[in-house]
């Protein structure tokens, strides 16, 4: 049996990815954005800050690269690229299914694929293999061993309270909240809801990358398909979380914990049913819990300015 | 905007999406030799890059040209069949994955021939005429590197992660859990599979979840038969070691030498993929192909494990020796390896 410090740790690192996806998908739906691309923007976060990390590497004379000796920067640019990277797909979210008004569930299925394909596709050109990159120079560990997590992990923990603050204690927040309520409303007073829109998918994408660059700094290198389903998870956990940012990472907490409960009991009852037990406690969860948890009124809905 | 401007753009990232993941064709002439690669591909550091070893090889050695495709899940016949089309006289599947796709496609093209490594014998018993089923005993290998983690582990607990659970790996973890034992009675053996379905293979995040809590749980050595996946578990050893500015923690490798530096890998069980993938090759080559099962073990040296300059002073001379003497026992048939 491991130490107890060493479960919680571990649950808290299986959670990180989930919670800022699931913080990106608060962001975006209660804007009145159905924000099912964070599987694919995590993807795309993840294979550009491995790419921009292996880039800034520094190669010595001889035309070695050393991951292991690289300057200290490199994994801090491809960190702040593959945010801005999935900032930019929120955006692309935001063409498809804001200006253009495509239904926004389409929209994302479609940018999902898009980023399965163009990740390999890229991956190719830059590693030479559409399944691994190479292992490139890793982000530093902050904190005390077993709580020794990458900056982005602790800045993640940070996020939570801050969204929930930028959401119900901030006129932006308020403004974004009524946009996914009652657009018409909110336009009448002033407020531009396609434009609100933009900018909370643009923090949404932001939020997404962050977690892909999250996934990506774990293993210091970028895997086909390494989100994995992650982010439906957290999509998940948001719905189970209210669209609240608190209750969402306490819901993301929660998966974690059974999912670092499955390692622990493998060993002892059936694999298979200790493998499902993630999955099965989602779809319990969200059978039991969604009858009472209340959607953004207009969320799905595009909206169409009357001037 | 009107509907129609809609779904066509709808349709175009969609399109373009397909179109991307269907990158890496092959050449416009027929490849002498084409292999279509498992889940994790290239640069998994594993198994894949074992059988890439053996058509660079043949390649250098034998002057064959070759193309390969990375497949994902779904496409796995479709791409043996564009390989087939396309001409390429000698087709690889590499993975048991490929046992029914194989068997299926070998059969719409007999005049070419196909070699499935890892083929599924109890899936498929009957092998077509032109297939080659190339099989190892993992379990010796497997046997002989628990032997070493039992006769190294200084917690007397050592961990296992499996990539998907199914026969296959498990052949992996009963080896590894005999020759644990067989040194070692005392050891306990903590075991995990990353997953259910293929993608188990290539779920490094995973893998490192795993070896957090194996490490966690007092384990100083973990076994890892489980595709890129086990990179996951290279990474927690390198953070633990690095963390405590020692090397407490290792980590034995698989299929191909893992050697990294920082002295986290303790040996790596060699599964000679490559050696198959060359030899069936140069066979065919010589028009000796051979169709029908082969079985490679610790006697035909088809797996085994490593000991060179690199890890020498991680395995002591007294630890070789015993291991060396059990190897000895499988070779002359005095020792059975469970293998499930």
């Amino acid at each position: 049996m491991s130490a107890p410090a060493e479960i919680i740790a571990g649950t808290l690192s299986i959670a990180v990815t989930y919670v800022l996806a699931s913080l990106a998908g608060v962001v975006s739906e209660r804007a009145g954005v159905v924000n099912i691309a964070l599987e694919g923007i995590m993807l795309v976060g993840a294979f550009v800050a491995t790419a921009v990390t292996f880039a800034c590497e520094p190669v010595g004379a001889d035309g070695v690269r050393s991951a292991a000796s690289a300057g200290f920067y490199a994994p801090w640019i491809g960190l702040a690229a593959g945010v801005v990277a999935g900032s930019l797909m929120g955006l692309l979210h935001g063409v498809v299914c804001i200006k253009v008004r495509a239904n926004q569930i389409i929209s994302g299925v479609a940018l999902n694929i898009l980023a399965l394909g163009a990740t390999q596709f890229a991956c190719t050109l830059v590693f030479k293999s559409s399944s691994n990159s190479a292992v490139v120079a890793s982000l530093p560990r902050w904190g005390i061993r077993p709580f020794a997590f990458t900056p982005i992990a602790w800045l993640a923990f940070l996020l939570v309270p801050a969204v929930w603050f930028f959401l119900y204690r901030t006129v932006a927040g308020l403004r974004l909240r009524a946009v996914g309520e009652h657009p018409a409303a909110a336009d009448t007073l002033g407020v531009r809801p396609n434009r609100t829109r933009f900018k909370a998918l643009a923090l949404s994408g932001a939020l997404a990358g962050l977690g892909g660059a999250a996934l990506a700094a774990e293993v210091s290198q970028f895997v086909q398909n390494m989100t994995a389903g992650r982010g439906y998870i957290a999509l998940a956990a948001m719905i189970f979380g209210k669209w609240n940012p608190l209750g969402a990472a306490a819901a993301c907490l929660f998966f974690a914990a059974s999912e670092r409960a499955q390692i622990a009991f493998q060993d002892r009852i059936n694999p298979q049913l200790a493998q499902s037990l993630p999955y099965l406690l989602t779809i319990l969860v969200l059978a039991g819990f969604v009858g009472r948890a209340r959607a953004p009124e207009a969320l799905g809905k595009p909206y169409e300015a009357s001037r | 905007m009107n509907r129609f401007t809609r779904s066509v753009l709808s349709l175009g990232v969609i399109a373009s999406g397909a179109v991307l993941c269907s990158c890496g064709g092959p050449s416009s002439k027929p490849a002498t030799v084409s292999l279509v690669f498992d889940v994790g591909g290239r640069g998994d550091k594993s198994f894949n890059d074992a059988a890439y070893r053996g058509l660079e090889r043949a390649s250098a050695e034998l002057g064959v040209t070759f193309a390969f495709k990375e497949p994902t899940n779904a496409d796995r016949e479709a791409s043996l069949r564009a390989m087939a089309e396309g001409g390429s006289p000698l087709v690889f599947g590499v993975g048991f994955l490929f046992t029914d796709s194989i068997c299926t496609v070998a059969k719409d093209f007999p005049g070419q021939k196909f070699a499935c490594i890892d083929y599924d014998l109890v899936a498929k018993p009957q092998i077509p005429a032109n297939v080659s089923a190339i099989k190892f005993r993992e379990e010796e290998g497997a046997f002989l590197v628990g032997a070493i983690a039992g006769l190294t582990t200084k917690t007397n607990k050592v961990g296992f992660v499996g990539g998907m659970d199914i026969p296959l790996i498990h052949k992996f973890k009963a080896g590894y859990q005999a020759g644990v034992k067989a040194v070692n009675p005392a050891c306990e053996v903590i075991a995990n599979f990353a997953g259910l379905t293929p993608d188990a293979f290539k779920d490094p995040v995973k893998g490192k979840e795993l070896a957090k809590a194996q490490y966690g749980a007092g384990a100083d050595i973990i076994f890892h038969a489980s595709g890129s996946t086990g990179n996951g578990v290279l990474e927690e050893a390198k953070e633990r070691n690095k963390a405590d500015g020692k090397v407490a923690h290792f980590v034995i490798g698989v299929d191909s030498d893992q050697w990294e530096e920082g002295g986290h890998v303790l040996t790596s069980m060699i599964k000679r993929v490559d050696v198959a993938v060359f030899d069936t090759i140069k066979a065919h080559k010589d028009g000796k192909f051979a169709a029908g099962a082969h079985e490679f073990g610790l006697k035909e040296e088809g797996v085994g494990y490593v000991r060179d300059a690199k890890n020498s002073v991680l395995i002591s001379g007294e630890v070789e020796a015993k291991v060396q003497a059990l190897r000895k026992e499988i070779v002359e048939g005095k020792r059975t390896v469970p293998a499930k």
